[in-house]
């Protein structure tokens, strides 16, 4: 039996500890919000945030949750109110979609702990968040203006 | 020069010479857009052959002149999408076309996405061609409404209706300044005969309300709040979830399975025996063994803890590093004609006997690329009743139906699809294979089924672009240029998955940068050489212009730098001064001009010559580095009857890093709809091309893939990207030509040869990053 918070409520989990964070927000808290890409770290679309910080839910075991804060983008900002999801919006960054929601609580973590990020933390921030459509450009202005204050 | 005149009847004719199977694919890739146009307003196509009956909101309004479209008493106008949104703003773009011709107010628009149904026409989102194909519909089916809420409005006002015109979501009789909001007419209009398709005025381009003008895409809130629905976040009461162990090759066999540990593992229901497939391959499941779960994670334990035996068949044998050569051998002999202008023969005998100084030939090479869309194939089925309803992320659910219907034995419209949004597509999800597992998985367990591929599994059970080699051969004259040109190309065909051993490529690969290379030269001859597949091939974004225009481009580049000219001199002088290309007189028959007829389309180079010259000024062409380490490579192409030119600017530094501060992507695509949207797909198709180009491979080695997920198949990350692609559309008022596609090919080649400007380093094979720049 494993206790922890999920976006502001306590949930515990008594199935296989084995299971990736991941899947237990999607299959079991029906939180389908966090995205399965790739199953082994690589392409950041399960990002979500666990005690504030970016981690990949593919890998993490929920066993590995006693007592932490889990935040996912349901619990970001209330709809999309976060200043990160507000340039994401104005910049008209998504394409397909399917990956930009682990773009931005990768980019909501790295302005949590950088507000003012040049370019280059920019990119080695968001260098593990892999976008097919090819939205860097983009990603990269959204969150310039987030940290900005513009959107 | 004369237009090359082509009728869509002559494309049925060269389509009924294939065989079933392969007309069947054709019949998805050629426009159907022609002879939908006369049938959709009819109120019998709800009965249209395998039509399901499922009514949309659009077919429940009040007043409903088209299948598209539909409003309510309340004003509200909802509008159906038939085609998938997988990145290209389709899903906000068409319906745009239609509320500017009914002039609704777009905050009451409801889109509604449409299921697989034949009612709607051709649905297979491919080929760029949604706008090209629906546009006309789509103007039609506003332009109806509005004539009907203009008449009823007429009629209650007892004035002409030719005296009432429509302002925002409403219809205005100004003599009298009489109003009323189309909600309050909704009930009169529908009393009224829908008008035939040739009665209705539409609007001239300089009342366009919403064409041409930048719209944030409809799903964008739900994107970045969770909230959107994609294939894999389709959910049913009772489902279970599925992971299926496939043939690691192309048609092996299973020989024996264990399933006592994957019984055993917590939350494994059960494990069923799926059927190989019969030749040809098609889009059916491959078959293999699923493990069915309670979740999708148990699914993927219970899958790992599978003890199989396969009997691999024949293509164990596949080594994509033996097959390398073979295609760069078989390039080296003649193919068949595809094109034929001049005596290319007599011109090089000539040369050789005047000593063949004036000769330049080189092979190119492109391995086998993945889709890789971030959402990885996936499906949820339920058969019930002998009937099957689906929820995927599907680019052509009307192929799902299909491929289902052929699976369980029943008719396709007992098969309901519904499209949910595309987490990438790319082609890879016009095949709906995991459609049709999800299908046979729910029969066998008399539960709904969630199918979840994993990234192994995408990467390793792709439709992929085909591995080809090309090669050209020029003589030159004494400003060097081609007095002789002889183009080959070599590739398992698309044809294999649909007619089991066919060996040669379809008009449809080769009129995608080989019989239609634009150069004005007095002898030009494309022949196509034959190649074995050894996977399932299928069509990926741009398809054979990737590596017929990254050939021809390249080529043309070092026939430049063999003359001693500039590289955007050079192209332009080829390209001639301009005008309508007709391949048809070089004896290409079945010139398919990407599916639409070559009067409305025809193949301008003077809009080839434009883009390059926009491009060129664009991106400081003339101004560009000329130091080492740093170069430009500037390309055009037509393609999905577009005409792009992208210039990209290299920086390779002492230890043959590749930088690439900026691409420029210049796009003639005629009228646009949302150029936003036509931004994004440009700047994404850089990103994509320059990924491809540098990194991009799929290699085989005893017959199964080598890679397995992103870190051995490496797509572009941010760190790889161009830190800055400018996109510049042209503007025109040509009709419609594709966008999502076109801005890739001309990436690949400009990229090379920007390197080539940094670093006399000539790369003729992909992916740049085998070749040492330093």
């Amino acid at each position: 039996m494993v206790t922890f918070t999920l976006n502001g409520s306590r949930r515990t989990f008594d199935g296989d500890p084995d299971m990736p964070l991941l899947w237990y927000l999607r299959d079991d808290a029906g939180l389908t919000g966090t995205k399965f890409g790739c199953g082994g770290g690589f392409c950041g679309a399960c990002t979500v945030h666990v005690d504030g910080q970016a981690v990949r839910s593919c890998q993490m075991a929920v066993s590995a949750l006693a007592g932490r804060t889990v935040v996912t983008i349901e619990g970001l900002g209330g709809g999309q109110s976060h200043p990160v999801q507000r340039a994401w919006i104005a910049a008209n960054v998504a394409q397909c979609g399917y990956c930009q929601t682990g773009q931005i609580m990768q980019a909501a973590a790295l302005l949590a702990a950088k507000p003012h990020p040049t370019d280059a933390q920019i990119d080695e921030a968001m260098a593990g968040n892999i976008c097919r459509c090819g939205t860097y450009q983009r990603i990269r202005a959204a969150i310039k203006s987030a940290a900005e204050g513009r959107a | 020069m004369s237009p090359a005149g082509r009728a869509p009847g002559d494309v049925a004719a060269a389509i009924e010479t294939a065989n079933v199977s392969r007309r069947r694919f054709l019949g998805g890739v050629f426009s159907a857009g022609a002879f939908v146009v006369a049938a959709r307003f009819l109120p019998d196509s709800l009965l249209a052959d395998g039509a399901t009956g499922f009514r949309t909101a659009a077919d429940d309004a009040a007043l409903h002149p088209s299948v598209y479209l539909g409003i309510d008493r309340d004003g509200t106008v909802h509008i159906v999408t038939h085609r998938s949104e997988m990145g290209t703003g389709i899903r906000t773009s068409l319906p745009m076309v239609a509320a500017d011709e009914l002039d609704a107010d777009w905050t009451r628009v409801k889109i509604v996405q449409g299921i697989g149904d034949a009612r709607y026409g051709d649905q297979n989102t491919d080929g760029s061609k949604s706008i090209r194909d629906f546009f006309d519909a789509f103007r039609q089916a506003g332009a109806s409404a509005r004539a009907m809420l203009i008449q009823a409005a007429a009629a209650q006002w007892q004035v002409p209706a030719a005296e009432c015109e429509t302002g925002l979501h409403e219809v205005v009789h100004k003599a009298s300044g009489r109003r009323a909001p189309y909600g309050s007419l909704v009930a009169a209009a529908a009393a009224l005969p829908v008008p035939a398709a040739g009665t209705l005025t539409l609007k001239p381009r300089s009342a366009w309300r919403y064409i041409g003008k930048d719209r944030a895409l409809y799903d964008l809130a739900a994107i970045v709040d969770g909230t959107a629905v994609f294939g894999m976040d389709a959910r049913v009461d009772g489902m279970v979830y599925a992971s299926i162990e496939r043939p690691p090759v192309l048609g092996a066999t299973l020989k024996s399975v264990d399933d006592k540990a994957a019984l055993a593992v917590r939350g494994v229901r059960q494990v069923v025996t799926l059927d190989p497939w019969k030749p040809p391959v098609e889009f059916q499941p491959l078959g293999g063994v699923a493990v069915i779960a309670d979740s999708t994670w148990a699914a993927m334990q219970g899958r790992k803890a599978l003890k199989i035996e396969w009997d691999l068949g024949p293509h164990a044998a596949y080594d994509s590093a033996r097959y390398k050569d073979t295609l760069l051998a078989a390039v080296k002999q003649p193919g068949k004609v595809a094109r034929s202008r001049g005596d290319v023969d007599a011109v090089f005998a000539q040369s050789a006997a005047n000593g063949g100084g004036n000769v330049i030939e080189a092979s190119y090479y492109v391995p086998h690329h993945a889709h890789a869309t971030m959402e990885p194939p996936v499906a949820v089925a339920e058969f019930r009743d002998g009937a099957v309803t689906a929820w995927a992320p599907v680019q052509n659910p009307q192929a799902a139906q299909e491929t289902v219907a052929k699976a369980l034995g029943i008719e396709k419209s007992k098969v309901i699809c519904h499209v949910t949004l595309l987490g990438g597509g790319f082609g890879r999800k016009s095949k709906p294979d995991f459609v049709a597992e999800a299908a046979v998985l729910s029969k066998k367990v008399g539960k709904p089924v969630k199918v979840v591929w994993t990234r192994e599994d995408d990467l390793q059970f792709d439709y992929y672009h085909a591995v080809a080699a090309v090669y050209h051969k020029a003589t030159v004259d004494q400003r060097g240029r081609p007095t002789a040109w002889l183009a080959r190309s070599s590739f398992p065909p698309i044809a294999s998955t649909f007619t089991a051993g066919e060996r040669y490529g379809m008009e449809i690969e080769l009129g995608m940068g080989l019989t239609d290379l634009p150069f004005d030269v007095p002898a030009y001859r494309a022949e196509n050489c034959p190649a074995d597949a050894h996977v399932r091939i299928g069509w990926f974004r741009s398809v054979a212009n990737i590596y017929q225009v990254f050939a021809a481009s390249s080529f043309v580049d070092e026939l430049a730098h063999a003359a001693g000219r500039d590289p955007l001199e050079y192209q332009l002088d080829l390209l001639g001064p301009g005008g309508v290309l007709d391949f048809k007189a070089d004896g290409v028959a079945n010139y398919w001009n990407y599916g639409v007829p070559a009067d409305k389309y025809p193949f301008d180079t003077r809009r080839l010559r434009r883009v390059l010259e926009v491009a060129a000024e664009r991106s400081g062409w003339s101004r560009r580095p000329r130091t080492r380490g740093r170069g430009m490579g500037i390309v055009a192409a037509r393609s999905f009857t577009s005409y792009i030119a992208s210039v990209v600017e290299v920086e390779v530094d002492g230890e043959g890093r590749v930088r690439i501060p900026r691409v420029t992507q210049v796009i003639d695509a005629g009228t646009v709809i949302n150029p936003d949207r036509v931004r994004s797909q440009l700047e994404g198709a850089a990103v994509m091309g320059i990924g491809l180009a540098m990194t991009g491979e799929i290699s085989a080695a005893g017959g199964r893939i080598i890679q397995t997920n992103f870190h051995t198949f490496q797509v572009p990350r941010i760190t790889d990207a161009p830190h800055q692609v400018d996109v510049h559309i042209v503007e025109s008022d040509a009709p419609p030509g594709g966008v999502g596609e076109p801005g890739l090919p001309p990436v690949v080649p400009a990229l090379a040869n920007a390197i080539f400007a940094a670093t006399g380093t000539r790369v003729r094979e992909l992916p740049i990053s085998k070749t040492k720049l330093a």
